[in-house]
């Protein structure tokens, strides 16, 4: 029994469905892991990108040391750091929260440079027009910048929002009862990991399908009218 | 014509090792139309870039209207322009590109409207009838709902010219206008520089290749060498009866 379901092996069929449920809590969990991560590196990996943008070396150097850093060490190396880590300075995370947070941190580095190709896409020739035009900083950078740079980022994060899903089982080394995790504990107890294990399986494609088709129809639904896309 | 509305007194600009401009001095008075020749290198680009405030000067002064472009009045005299002083100063200035920049993800009546809406704060009715006017005059009247990349490249110039008048400079500058045209659209694209040309008040400056053109609409021609005016003249001077070597070399070059 977990999560209050039993399971049912009278066969592979009924064993299936009796531990549907719960895969699906770990599903759940998951979802909000892969999702929560997500938004996090998309706003850090903004302020990154904004920060290596900058024109003072002083901040520009440092946060290019930072994300090459984070890119080039291993998710497991982030996460154990926050999990115990942090506690010994006083920051005591829930193991979801610590989880979904290197997630994010971890993919800040790779969305910062999605922003950053992004918007050094935009020709120089568009900032000239607008600063000919009078144009406020302001302005260009959500109504000539933005709109021109965001077909260009979407395709790209996508990737990044299926890649992150497939990242949370690493969660599971800091007891987070994501849904590989709650595989495996169902498999120890009943001692048939087939099943399970094929489900997860079976259940990711469904989940990354579901998030690529859902990038692919944001993507065809954005405005892109004339922007020049390579 | 009295005044010079454009002053270039000793500028110089370099762009690291290269100087562009090698303190150069030149005037443009009031209404007048100014063509500038010579050869790719020579510094007429950075002319209009400067005076559109896309690039800075290194040395010497540059006034628009009477006022420093570059500086500002400061406690102990002349300092380094602000922004908000060179958001006044380019408000008499509109530019034509090259590669006319339009912006391609906004239709041709937005790419007019955008700057009389948000700078000038015109309500977007009026910024409508404006760039339909502008459109009438460019002879683009029903292409206002078209985005730029369903344009020919003489089409989408004739907007860019649009977008600049749109902001109603005293100075339009025309960098090239004519450059990245297929042979047969240069022409409708002229013909509207043409008709500007006969404006009184417009002050223009019109970087080209085109001699035949030049001759035609300017007042004056600066033949550029070196980040210099080597010579100038009427067109007729200019043109027909050059004093210097270098400016018969570059005209017998660039007309035969």
């Amino acid at each position: 029994m977990l999560f209050g379901f039993e399971w049912d092996l009278s066969s592979p069929l009924a064993f299936a469905l009796s531990i549907l449920p719960i895969l699906l809590i770990g599903m759940w969990v998951t979802i909000q892991a892969a999702v929560l991560g997500f938004a996090v590196a998309l706003v850090l990996g903004l302020v990154w990108a904004v920060l290596k943008a900058a024109r003072s070396r002083f901040i520009a150097w440092p946060a290019s040391v930072v994300t090459e850093f984070i890119r080039d060490t291993p998710l497991l190396v982030q996460l154990f750091f926050l999990y115990y880590v942090l506690p010994e300075y006083g920051i005591v995370l829930p193991a979801f929260m610590t989880g979904a947070l290197a997630l994010g941190i971890q993919y800040s580095a790779y969305t910062s440079e999605v922003y950053r190709a992004g918007l050094e896409a935009v020709a120089k020739d568009q900032h000239e027009a607008a600063r000919a035009l009078n144009l406020s900083a302001a302005r260009t950078f959500t109504h000539i910048v933005v709109p021109q740079a965001v077909p260009r980022i979407v395709p790209a994060m996508g990737n990044y929002l299926v890649s992150i899903m497939k990242d949370v089982p690493v969660l599971s080394v800091v007891t987070v009862l994501e849904m590989l995790n709650v595989a495996k504990i169902v498999g120890d107890r009943t001692f048939d990991y087939l099943v399970p294990l094929s489900m997860v399986g079976g259940l990711y494609l469904i989940m990354t399908l579901v998030a690529s088709a859902g990038v692919r129809l944001l993507d065809g639904w954005l405005p892109k009218q004339g922007i020049p896309l390579k | 014509m009295s005044d010079p509305i454009i002053k270039f007194d000793k500028v110089v600009k370099r762009f690291g090792d290269l100087t562009v401009l090698d303190a150069l001095d030149f005037e443009v008075m009031r209404g007048e139309k100014v063509s500038i020749i010579g050869p790719s290198g020579s510094g007429k680009s950075t002319v209009l870039r400067i005076l559109m405030t896309l690039e800075g000067i290194d040395g010497g002064l540059v006034t628009v209207g009477g006022e420093p472009l570059w500086h500002e009045p400061g406690p102990d005299g002349l300092r380094p322009a602000s922004e908000a002083h060179l958001r006044k100063m380019r408000a008499q200035l509109g530019m034509v590109f090259q590669q006319f920049n339009l912006f391609p993800h906004m239709t041709v009546l937005r790419n007019i409207t955008e700057a009389p809406v948000k700078v000038l704060g015109l309500s977007k009715a009026d910024a409508k009838l404006r760039a339909e006017e502008l459109l009438e005059r460019v002879g683009l009247a029903d292409q206002a709902q078209k985005y730029p990349h369903q344009l020919s490249g003489g089409q989408q110039q004739r907007v860019g010219i649009a977008r600049a008048l749109a902001m109603r400079p005293s100075i339009l500058l025309f960098d090239e206008p004519t450059s990245a045209l297929d042979p047969e659209l240069v022409g409708e694209v002229l013909n509207v520089i043409g008709q500007l040309a006969e404006e009184h008040d417009l002050t223009m400056l019109l970087v080209t290749h085109e001699m035949r053109f030049a001759r035609e609409i300017s007042d004056r021609v600066c033949f550029f060498d070196q980040g210099q005016i080597r010579e100038e003249g009427t067109p007729e001077e200019l043109f027909s009866d050059p004093n210097e070597d270098r400016t018969r070399e570059f005209l017998k070059a660039v007309l035969d």
